[in-house]
């Protein structure tokens, strides 16, 4: 029976029934919840979150070489992190399938970049195969399992946002088992030093030829012949995108493997259409290939290198063809994603804006805290930077420590934080490191991480003990405070700043949006006592906005946290209604 | 041929579960379906928007300028934001929420007045409801979001039955008595 399912749970139907015995992944939009939908097959598929991708993806390593299916997922950025491990596993092959799935952010919806993943399987010499809606999802996750032992190779299987994420019809087949296979002792295969390596770098420029003649022939590469005039070559959701805007107007080539790419295949649909388009997000990859190949293409000088494409983009480009649209004429304000009604990130903000320091920020939530009304955050490039970029402005800046801060969440410090704090402690700059402990990975919408004290599915287990942590490595000064009490925060942090040592703050308080949190009846305001002097406006809660010359608490959303409190000097802000 | 409903809101709105459930009732009268959505940071007191397109078969699951049949806003503010995207004839259901944006609390801009008759001076068919006091008056306002399915629902050729059925097999069992009764009153609705 078809289902409508999301296309990253249709990528983890297709895990089940591949009998993929291990999920390990890091969190990232577009790609999380394909890892939170394999939990529901946990009976089968043991699936946990890991402090990051490089973890992730060797923890899929480990189990491969063991034998068993195994897989992990990130978003593109993920990937940089275990791009190491991912070229040399490339050299060594698997044993059981190993399968990476790694999902890109054109347009930049949930992303700080907007790198183009399939670069990553040429570099690796990986193979990649990239699906365009739900029902492949599910095919070539099981598809990759297959390839992947069929050619000794981890399978790059290519998403992005759109095919993530959108919903269409999928139809399940026949399950497959979770056998172990054999593990033979090999280091000539799976211990890569220089001798081993140079005999396996022969076999995986081998394997290259032979992946190569499997995609000249492979059923998942299809031309369909229409018009002949314009010829379309592209793949994912670009190929949905020219179906929509062409139709019959067009031929098409429809790619399922992106690398390695089919020449002869490429060639021959070449000569049967008048006017050839390579249709692809981002880079102009196979673009660039079908020029190798010595062929006439048209793509990104008329296109773009940034951004999504769209139906009504092709349409304009290839067949000059534009959609009429009304306008409201109104002036509209944009609607910026904003930090919660209760949030305790701005407690800790509205705090560092009164202290007027320099933030060396870091990606989460929290990051939205660099826009208006608290416009708090000075840098901010990739997770885990904020601490070891502190300490290098430190040593360049030693006059400015003491007004400096780095910023960083409580899965961000797990993920790549922890040895930039070593660093500091190591290398000795006065540098406060601020956690900001809410208990939970808040920003890819709520996801477990080692200082939660729970795994993926909820069940209970250690958690870091950050205090712990700070001393072992070194840093002595560590001090924890509650950011709903600004002032007490403040006052703490202020204290930090002067002593001439490294201090590890932790700003601890869970997050609104957690089930577990009770919240107080919402706040209202004593229209008598209130003068309409704005000054609750100044700490950017959604709940709060002015209604004529009064403020007013929204009680859809206020959740009573009484940080506005602090605000108010004249007591408008009460308790209850 | 393509048919088009999104559904624009703010962050928190409960637009997720509308287009599941218009899916699944779109699925269940033998449509082929594809829903867009977008997840993560946009959810955070932002503009979101969720594509829903059915026919006998459909390629792109995203609603481009021009192309919306129906759209169904959750806030006069997206309502006209999101206006570009309605096909000359189109319908919007609005639900008459202000939301203020973060720029019109910290002073940098202005909400705009008369959204809503300024929509239906551009000769668009505009229905106007009280979303929130429906929801309210089923029991919570969490439930905005099917009243609104349920005001949309009568202007469809689609049975009461169909979509009562799906609301049941979708919403978890605690929340089912809450969203039936706020369908049922935007379906009602005069
Ligand atoms: C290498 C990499 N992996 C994943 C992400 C996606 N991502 C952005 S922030 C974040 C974690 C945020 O959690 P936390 O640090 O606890 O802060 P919170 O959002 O809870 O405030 C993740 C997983 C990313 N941007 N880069």
């Amino acid at each position: 029976m078809k289902k409508l399912m999301l296309g990253n749970a249709a990528v983890a139907s297709g895990l089940k029934d591949a009998g993929c015995k291990l999920v390990s992944s890091y969190p990232g939009t577009p790609s999380t919840e394909i890892t939170e939908y394999a939990v529901k097959y946990k009976k089968d598929i043991h699936c946990e979150w890991a402090p990051n991708e490089k973890v992730a993806m060797e923890t899929a390593i480990g189990a491969s070489f063991a034998g068993a299916r195994a897989f992990c997922a990130q978003k593109h950025v993920g990937l940089n992190v275990a791009a190491d491990p991912l070229f040399t596993l490339s050299y060594t092959g698997v044993n059981g399938g190993l399968v990476i799935a790694v999902a890109d952010d054109p347009g930049m919806h949930s992303s700080q970049n907007e790198q183009d993943s399939r670069h990553y399987a040429r570099a690796a010499k990986v193979l990649m195969l990239e699906p365009s809606n739900s029902q492949e999802c599910y095919d070539y996750a099981k598809l990759a399992f297959v390839l992947s032992e069929q050619f000794d190779t981890p399978v790059l299987l290519r998403l992005s946002t759109r095919v993530s994420h959108s919903t269409s019809l999928v139809e399940r087949s026949n399950d497959g088992n979770g056998k172990l296979k054999e593990y033979e002792k090999n280091p000539g295969k799976y211990v890569m030093m220089p001798a081993m390596a140079k005999t396996r770098h022969e076999v995986i420029e081998k394997r290259y030829s032979a992946e190569k003649v499997w995609s000249e022939n492979s059923d998942i590469n299809t031309v369909e012949m229409n018009d002949k005039k314009i010829g379309i070559i592209a793949a994912g959701i670009t190929y949905e995108y020219a179906k929509e805007a062409l139709g019959n107007k067009a031929s098409y080539l429809k790619l399922g493997c992106v690398y390695p790419l089919p020449a002869k295949l490429i060639t021959d649909f070449a000569k049967k259409v008048e006017t050839l388009y390579v249709l692809e997000q981002l880079d102009p990859f196979v673009e660039n290939y079908c020029k190798t190949l010595g062929l006439d293409v048209r793509g990104k000088e008329e296109f773009s290198l940034l951004g999504e494409y769209s139906q009504a983009l092709i349409k304009k480009v290839i067949l000059g063809e534009e959609v009429e649209y009304i306008e409201s004429g109104l002036e509209i304000p944009g609607r910026p994603p904003v930090l919660c009604a209760g949030c305790p990130h701005r407690g800790l903000f509205t705090a560092l804006k009164q202290l007027d320091v320099f933030v060396s920020g870091d990606i989460g939530c929290y990051t939205l805290s660099s826009l208006p009304p608290l416009e708090m955050m000075d840098t901010c490039v990739c997770m885990g930077a904020s601490i070891s970029a502190l300490h290098g402005r430190n040593i360049v800046r030693p006059d400015e420590a003491k007004k400096s801060v780095a910023v960083i969440g409580d899965s961000t410090f797990m993920h790549s934080g922890i040895l930039g704090l070593v660093n500091i402690a190591y290398n000795r700059t006065n540098s406060k490191v601020i956690v900001l402990d809410n208990s939970i990975t808040g920003m890819t919408g709520h996801q477990q991480n080692p200082t939660t004290g729970k795994r993926i599915d909820g069940e209970p287990t250690t958690a870091v003990d950050l205090t712990a942590l700070a001393h072992a490595v070194g840093i002595e000064r560590v001090v924890v405070v509650d950011p709903y009490d600004i002032p007490a925060t403040k006052a703490a942090i202020a204290a930090e700043l002067e002593i001439e040592a490294p201090s590890l703050i932790i700003s601890r308080r869970p997050c609104a949006l957690l089930k577990e949190v009770k919240h107080n009846p919402p706040f209202s305001i004593d229209t008598d006592k209130c003068i309409g002097c704005k000054a609750c406006m100044k700490i950017g809660c959604p709940a709060i906005k002015m209604s004529g010359e009064k403020s007013v608490i929204d009680f859809t959303q206020c959740v009573g946290c009484g940080m506005c409190t602090s605000f108010c000097k004249f007591d408008a802000i009460k308790e209850g209604k | 041929m393509t048919k088009a409903i999104m559904i624009v809101g703010v962050g928190g709105q409960g637009t997720l579960l509308a287009s599941r459930l218009l899916g699944n009732v779109l699925l269940f009268e033998g449509y082929d379906v594809k829903i867009s959505e977008v997840h993560g940071m946009s959810q955070r007191g932002g503009s979101v928007v969720t594509c829903v397109k059915f026919g006998k078969k459909v390629a792109s699951p995203i609603i481009e300028k021009g192309e919306a049949d129906i759209i169904l806003a959750f806030e006069q503010l997206e309502a006209a934001r999101w206006l570009p995207y309605l096909k000359k004839g189109g319908k919007i259901i609005v639900n008459t929420q202000c939301i203020d944006p973060m720029p019109v609390i910290t002073g940098a801009a202005k909400y705009p007045e008369n959204v809503i008759e300024t929509i239906k001076k551009l000769g668009v068919d505009v229905t106007p409801v009280d979303a929130l006091k429906l929801a309210l008056e089923a029991g919570n306002a969490k439930a905005v979001n099917v009243a609104l399915i349920g005001v949309m629902a009568k202007q469809t050729d689609i049975k009461y039955k169909v979509w009562t059925k799906i609301i049941k097999d979708t919403v978890p069992e605690k929340f089912k008595e809450l969203n039936l009764k706020a369908f049922e009153l935007g379906y009602n609705l005069k």
